[in-house]
C-alpha cells in the first residue's frame, strides 16, 4: 500500500512522496507534571500487546530496569541535590524522541526497515529488519532494542496507528496529570512557553524546552526545570548527535562501503563455494549479545543507581 | 472530604500532609495539577519521606510520622500569636466565644475526669459549656472570658512553641516556620488552602485527634466552606466511603446513626439522646430530625411489620454490649484468638494481609472452625494454612479450619453505585460477564438469607422474629438488583407524604426526592437517610454524566450525585461573610440574594433563612457553629495533645517528660497480651511507616501481569546516611524486623529519607511499602503487615500501621 506520507526510508535513494499537506506533530512531556507513575508504561504495553518479563528490583524505582524488546518507554528516576541543598526527584519518561534528522534511519543499512513520516513519525518497519543493531549505533538516545524472539529492533512508534485515524498516543491518553500532551509540534510549542513561563515564576529559572537542534530538533519534546542541564535528567544527551561514524557511512564512504560490501560478498560466495558454510564463533556470539543486552552506562554519580543485569 | 475532587482546582495553596496523593490518586490529583497550572496554587508536601506529591511540590519538609499534631499544634499557636486568623469567620462561624464549665482542666497531659486503672476518661461531664438559665450555651463575644474557647484553646496551645514543635517533629525549625508563613497567608477573606491526606492520618493511635487539629487549622484560617478549602480525606478504596455511609460498623446503622447501647432499652430515650436540640438559638441543630431518618430506615427493613406500636420494632435492634467502636476488627480477631468466635465470613477482605501483626492473625484463624471467603481473587487469606515457605511458615497439619471460597464479581462485572471520596454516589454499568462460577456478593448474600430463613421457619430458634420480619420485596428474591436496592436505599412513600401545608408531596409508592420528606409517623420509608434524593421520581440521579460548569467553579452538579442532596461543599453557607455575600470575587459558591440562598453549589443550609435571622453555617452542630473545643466527642480530650506512638523512637514524650502515663495515648485500648508484644527503640531503634505504591492497588493488582512487571519485587526504602552505617547497597537484601516478626525484601537506598534530629537524638525512618505477598504474579514477598503493631487509634481503632519500631540488618 502506498501511504504517500513516508518523507525517508533507510537504504533508500528514490525522491520520497511529497504531495500530501501533512502538519508536523509532537508528543510534549512535561517532567515538572510527571509524578512517576508508570500508567503510561501500562498503557504503551496495553495497546502495543506487549508483555514483557516480571523482573527484579534493583534497588530502584526504575521497573522494568532498562528499556527492552518489550518496554518501549519507561520512567527514570534520579535523586538530584540542588545548590541550596534542596532535594528533588526528578523523573523523566524515556522512549523514543523521533528525530527530526533520525540517526536509527540514517545508519540502517536495510531499504525500508525504518521511515520517516511526513508527520515527523520514526518507524521501524519489521518486516525490513534484518537485525543488525546499526539502528542502536545511530541513536543518540540509545532507544531501540533487539528482540531476543525475533531478533527484530523494536521501539516506541508514537502510536503511529493511533495517530493515523486521528487518536493520541497511549501514553498520552492515560496520562492521569496531563504531563504528555499530543498535537502539532507549534501547538506544543506554545503550550510548552506557558508551563515555562509558570516555572519560572516559581524559580525554576532555567525551566526550558528540550528540542534538541543536534537531531534536527524531535517529535517527542520535553519541558525540563533545568533545561541548561538535561543530563541531570538520567543522562539526557546535553547535545545530542548522529555520530560522525554514521555520517560517515552515509556520505562520503557509502558508495566505497558498497563496494566493499558487495567485494565482502562475492568473497562470501566464493569462500562457501570452496570452503563450506561458516560457523559462528563465540567472540561473534558474544558481539551479538551486546547489541541484545543494550545495558545503558551510567556516571559514578552516586544519585544515579547503576546496575547491570548480567550481574545478577 | 468537605469538598471534592474538582474543587481543588480553586485552592491557592494545596497542603499534602498525612498522604501522597500523587502516589496513591494519581488520577485525582490531576486537579493538583491544573491548580497549579492554571489558579497560581502552590504545592507544600510534609511527609517522613520525600514522595511522588515531593516531587512536584514548590516546598517539602521532612517529619517524624506520628508527630504531626506536633506540627499542626505549633502551627496553631503561630496563627493566634501572629493574629493570622480570619477573624470575622472565627468569630461568627466557629465556638471560640462558648464559655467551657468551671471543672475543666488540663494537667500534666491529662484532662479532668482521667481513670488510669481503665485507661479511659470515665467522667467527661467537664468536657461541656457552661448553660444559662435559658438551657442555651453561655457566650463571651468579646473572647476575653479566661474559660471561653478561644483563651482555652490559645492557653493550650501556647506550649507548642516552634522550638518545641521541631525538637519532636525532627523537622528544621527554618523549614517549619516557611511553611506556617505560607499557609498564615490564606487567613485572607479570599484566599484558601485544601488540606489533602489519607491513612497517613488515620492509621495512627492518636489519628482521628491529627485530623481534628488539621481541621482546627482551617478554621482558624477561615478555609471550612470555601471553594478551594477543606480537610479532605482521599480514601483508600473507590467504594470505602460507601461503607461507612451505609453504617458497615458494628456501632453504625445507615447514615451514620449509631446503634443502641446495652443500656438503651427505651426507644424514645434512645431517640431523644441523638435528636440533638439547638445550644444557640436560632439554630438548625439539624440532627433533630434523628427520629425521622431512623423511623424511616426501620419501615424500610420492616414495613407494616414496624409501628408505632411497637415502637418500629426497636427491639429487633442488636443492642451493643462494648463501649466504643463496639466489635472493631482489632477486638473481633482477638476474640477469635481466644476461641470465642466460631465462623468467620470474610467478605472482600484479606486480614491477613491488611491487618496488623500478621503472626498474631494467622494464629487466630487458626482457631475458628469454618471461614468463609467472598473474594474475586485467590487471597491470601483464603489460604492462610497454606505452609509458604519463609512468607508463610505455618504448620499445616495443625490448622483444622474449614475453608470455603465462594467466587465473588468484582466491580466491573456488576452494575451498581460506588460512592467516591468526593461523596459522589456514581453509577456503574457491568463492563464485563464474571468468569467461571462466580456470582455477586447480593446474590451469595440473600441465597444464605433465604435459607436461614427458611430453617427459622421450620425449625423455630431464640427469637427468630428480626430475621423472620425482615421486609424483602426483590422480584428475584434470590437476587436482588442493584436498582430495587438503590431505590431502596433512596427511600418511596409508604403512604401519600404530605408537607406543612397538607398538600401531597408524595403519592403512596413514590420515590421521595430528598430526607427533607422524611417523617417519622411510618409514612415513609428510606434505607439510608443521607441517600434520599439519589433515585427520585426523575430517575436515578447517579447515572447522570453532565459534566457543566455553568459557573466556572468546578462544582459540575449535574455530574452524578452527591450526599447530602447534590451538595458538593460541605458547611457552603460559610462561604459568605455574615451577611450573606461571598468571601472573595473568585470564591463565590452560595450567597443570599435577598430572597433565597443559591449559586454554584446546594445550599447547605436552610434556603429561605434570612442572614439577619442569625442562622449559622454548621447546621449538623447543635451549637450551630464549628467547634474548636470538642465537647465529649473524643477519647482523648476536647483538645488534641500530642503523645507519641506506642513505639516511640525517643521512649519519651517531650510535652511531659515526667509523667511516664502519657508518653502514649492514655486511652488507646491495648488489649491483653498485646503490651509485650510492644518493642522498644534499644532493640529496634528505626522508625518505619507503612504505604502503598502508585504501581499497585493494596493486595490486588500483584495479580495482574502489567502490574507485576512494573513492580515486581517487594522493598523498602533506606537512607543513604543509615544505609552507609549499615553497609547496605542498594538492591542488597535486607531482614527487617519488629518485635512480632520480620520480613526479608531489596533496599532502595535513597537520598529522599533523612535522619532528623529528635530530642537530642538521630531518628531515622523506614519505608516499608505493603503490596506483596504468597500468591499473585509478582515475585513472592512477606507480608508488611507482619511488623506492625496490634493497636488502634483511641476513638476508631484504626490500626497504628504508619509508626513503629524496626530494626535493619543485611540479610
Amino acid at each position: 500500500m502506498a501511504t504517500q506520507d513516508i518523507i525517508a526510508r533507510s537504504a533508500t535513494t528514490t525522491s520520497a512522496s511529497s504531495i500530501r499537506q501533512v502538519e508536523e506533530v509532537a508528543k510534549l512531556i512535561d517532567v515538572s507534571k510527571c509524578i512517576g507513575c508508570k500508567a503510561c508504561q501500562v498503557a504503551c504495553s496495553e495497546w502495543n500487546d506487549l508483555r514483557d518479563d516480571v523482573g527484579q528490583n534493583h534497588g530502584t524505582y526504575d521497573n522494568p530496569a532498562d528499556l527492552t524488546a518489550d518496554s518501549w518507554t519507561l520512567m527514570r528516576f534520579t535523586e538530584h541535590e540542588n545548590a541550596v541543598g534542596d532535594l528533588e526527584w526528578l523523573i523523566r519518561k524515556d522512549g523514543c524522541m523521533h528525530c527530526a534528522e533520525p540517526g536509527c534511519l540514517k545508519a540502517c543499512p536495510s531499504p525500508g526497515a525504518i521511515v520517516q513520516h511526513a508527520n515527523g513519525i520514526v518507524d521501524f518497519n519489521q518486516d525490513h529488519c534484518i537485525g543488525c543493531g546499526y539502528c542502536i549505533t545511530g541513536c543518540p538516545f540509545n532507544i531501540p532494542r533487539i528482540s531476543q524472539k525475533d531478533s527484530k529492533a523494536y521501539k516506541c512508534t508514537l502510536c503511529s496507528d493511533r495517530v493515523s485515524v486521528g487518536l493520541e498516543p497511549a501514553c498520552v491518553k492515560t496520562c492521569p496529570t496531563g504531563a504528555i500532551t499530543f498535537g502539532t509540534k507549534e501547538d506544543m510549542k506554545h503550550h510548552a512557553e506557558e508551563r515555562i513561563v509558570d516555572l519560572k515564576s516559581r524559580g525554576y529559572e532555567n525551566a526550558g524546552l528540550y528540542d534538541p537542534a543536534g537531531v534536527g530538533g524531535t517529535h517527542v519534546m520535553y519541558v525540563l526545570h533545568h533545561a541548561d542541564k538535561p543530563a541531570l535528567y538520567n543522562d539526557l544527551p546535553n547535545d545530542p548527535a548522529v555520530s560522525p561514524m554514521v555520517s560517515l557511512w552515509k556520505g562520503i564512504t557509502k558508495p566505497l562501503s558498497l563496494m566493499a560490501m558487495g567485494a565482502a560478498v562475492l568473497a562470501g560466495f566464493f569462500h562457501y563455494v570452496r570452503v563450506g558454510p561458516n560457523r559462528a564463533d563465540e567472540e561473534d556470539e558474544a558481539h551479538h549479545e551486546a547489541a541484545v543486552e543494550q545495558v545503558k552506562k551510567k556516571s559514578n554519580d552516586a544519585s544515579v543507581k547503576t546496575f547491570d543485569p548480567n550481574q545478577r | 472530604m468537605t469538598n471534592t475532587w474538582t474543587d481543588i482546582r480553586n485552592a491557592n495553596l494545596i497542603l499534602v500532609m498525612g498522604g501522597n496523593a500523587a502516589e496513591a490518586h494519581p488520577c485525582g490529583f490531576k486537579w493538583v495539577t491544573e491548580a497549579k497550572a492554571h489558579n497560581k496554587a502552590r504545592l507544600i508536601v510534609v511527609d517522613p519521606r520525600y514522595t511522588r506529591t515531593a516531587s512536584v511540590s514548590d516546598y517539602y519538609a521532612p517529619i517524624r510520622t506520628g508527630s504531626d499534631i506536633a506540627f499542626l499544634g505549633g502551627l496553631i499557636n503561630y496563627l493566634i500569636a501572629n493574629d493570622k486568623i480570619q477573624h470575622e469567620y472565627v468569630r461568627n462561624y466557629t465556638d471560640v466565644s462558648f464559655i467551657v464549665n468551671e471543672g475543666f482542666t488540663f494537667e500534666d497531659g491529662l484532662f479532668s475526669g482521667y481513670n488510669a486503672e481503665k485507661r479511659t476518661y470515665s467522667d467527661k461531664s467537664t468536657w461541656s459549656y457552661e448553660k444559662g438559665a435559658d438551657g442555651f450555651a453561655k457566650v463571651d463575644p468579646t473572647l476575653e472570658h479566661p474559660r471561653c474557647v478561644f483563651q482555652l484553646m490559645k492557653k493550650h496551645y501556647s506550649r507548642y512553641t516552634p522550638e518545641v514543635a521541631s525538637n519532636i517533629c525532627g523537622m528544621p525549625q527554618d523549614r517549619m516556620l516557611k511553611i506556617w508563613e505560607e499557609i498564615a497567608e490564606t487567613s485572607q477573606p479570599g484566599k484558601t488552602m485544601t488540606i489533602l491526606y489519607a491513612l497517613g492520618w488515620t492509621q495512627h493511635s492518636i489519628g482521628a485527634q491529627i485530623i481534628r487539629t488539621a481541621a482546627m487549622v482551617q478554621l482558624l484560617l477561615g478555609n471550612i466552606g470555601l471553594p478551594g478549602g477543606g480537610v479532605n480525606a482521599l480514601r483508600g478504596h473507590s467504594n470505602i466511603q460507601g461503607l461507612t455511609d451505609l453504617g458497615l460498623l458494628s456501632n453504625l446503622l445507615p447514615g451514620y446513626m449509631t446503634l443502641a447501647g446495652d443500656a438503651e432499652q427505651d426507644f424514645n430515650a434512645y431517640i431523644a439522646k441523638r435528636a440533638l436540640k439547638p445550644l444557640r438559638p436560632g439554630q438548625m441543630s439539624y440532627w433533630q430530625n434523628y427520629g425521622k431518618f431512623h423511623v424511616s430506615l426501620m419501615k424500610a427493613w420492616y414495613a407494616d411489620v414496624a409501628t408505632a406500636e411497637n415502637n418500629w420494632c426497636y427491639d429487633y435492634l442488636p443492642k451493643l454490649d462494648v463501649p466504643g467502636a463496639g466489635y472493631d476488627v482489632l477486638k473481633m480477631f482477638d476474640m477469635m484468638s481466644r476461641g470465642e468466635v466460631r465462623g468467620y465470613f470474610c467478605q472482600g477482605f484479606n486480614p491477613i494481609a491488611s491487618l496488623p501483626d500478621k503472626n498474631r492473625v494467622v494464629a487466630a484463624m487458626a482457631k475458628l472452625k469454618w471461614l468463609v471467603i467472598m473474594d474475586p481473587l485467590a487471597t491470601e487469606t483464603s489460604e492462610f494454612w497454606r505452609n509458604a515457605g519463609e512468607f508463610n511458615n505455618v504448620d499445616t497439619a495443625s490448622i483444622q479450619t474449614e475453608v470455603f471460597r465462594l467466587p465473588t464479581t468484582c466491580f466491573a462485572e456488576e452494575d451498581g453505585s460506588l460512592v467516591n471520596s468526593s461523596r459522589w454516589l456514581q453509577w456503574h454499568w457491568k463492563g464485563a460477564e464474571a468468569p467461571g462460577e462466580a456470582r455477586t456478593d447480593v446474590a451469595i448474600m440473600s441465597e444464605l438469607f433465604l435459607m436461614l430463613r427458611e430453617r427459622y421457619r421450620n425449625e423455630g430458634g431464640v427469637y427468630p422474629d428480626p430475621i423472620l420480619s425482615l421486609n424483602w420485596p426483590y422480584k428475584i428474591a434470590h437476587e436482588p438488583s442493584p436498582e430495587e436496592l438503590a431505590k431502596e436505599f433512596n427511600g418511596y412513600a409508604v403512604k401519600d407524604v404530605t408537607d406543612a401545608t397538607g398538600a401531597v408531596v408524595a403519592k403512596a409508592g413514590q420515590q421521595l426526592s430528598g430526607f427533607a420528606q422524611l417523617k417519622d409517623d411510618g409514612s415513609t420509608a428510606s434505607g439510608c437517610w443521607i441517600f434520599c434524593g439519589s433515585w427520585t421520581e426523575q430517575g436515578n440521579q447517579m447515572a447522570r454524566r453532565d459534566n457543566s460548569d455553568p459557573y466556572g467553579v468546578g462544582q459540575n452538579l449535574g455530574w452524578a450525585w452527591a450526599w447530602p442532596m447534590n451538595r458538593r461543599i460541605l458547611y457552603n453557607r460559610a462561604s459568605a461573610d455574615p451577611s450573606g455575600k461571598p468571601w472573595g470575587p473568585d470564591k463565590k459558591l452560595v450567597w443570599w440574594n435577598g430572597k433565597n440562598w443559591g449559586g454554584a453549589d446546594v445550599p447547605d443550609f436552610k434556603p429561605d433563612s434570612a442572614p439577619e435571622a442569625g442562622m449559622n453555617p454548621f447546621i449538623m452542630n447543635p451549637e450551630g457553629v464549628a467547634r474548636f473545643f470538642a465537647v465529649d466527642k473524643m477519647a482523648e480530650g476536647p483538645f488534641p495533645e500530642h503523645y507519641e506512638p506506642f513505639e516511640t523512637p525517643i521512649g519519651v514524650n517531650p510535652m511531659h517528660p515526667k509523667n511516664d502515663k502519657v508518653i502514649s495515648s492514655p486511652v488507646a485500648r491495648v488489649l491483653p497480651t498485646v503490651w509485650e508484644s510492644f518493642g522498644k527503640a534499644d532493640k529496634f531503634p528505626y522508625a518505619a511507616t507503612t504505604y502503598r505504591l502508585t504501581e499497585h492497588f493494596h493486595f490486588w493488582t500483584k495479580h495482574c501481569r502489567l502490574n507485576a512487571i512494573i513492580q515486581p519485587e517487594q522493598f523498602v526504602e533506606i537512607g543513604e546516611v543509615l544505609a552507609q552505617e549499615k553497609g547496605i547497597a542498594a538492591g542488597d537484601k535486607v531482614r527487617v524486623s519488629s518485635k512480632r516478626g520480620y520480613i526479608v525484601a531489596v533496599a532502595v537506598v535513597t537520598k529522599r529519607i533523612k535522619p532528623l534530629q529528635v530530642n537530642g537524638q538521630t531518628v531515622h525512618q523506614i519505608g516499608i511499602p505493603l503490596h506483596w505477598g504468597f500468591s499473585g504474579l509478582t515475585r513472592h514477598g512477606y507480608l508488611t503487615n507482619t511488623l506492625v503493631p496490634f493497636v488502634g487509634d483511641g476513638n476508631t481503632q484504626t490500626p497504628e500501621s504508619k509508626s513503629f519500631l524496626v530494626n535493619v540488618e543485611k540479610a
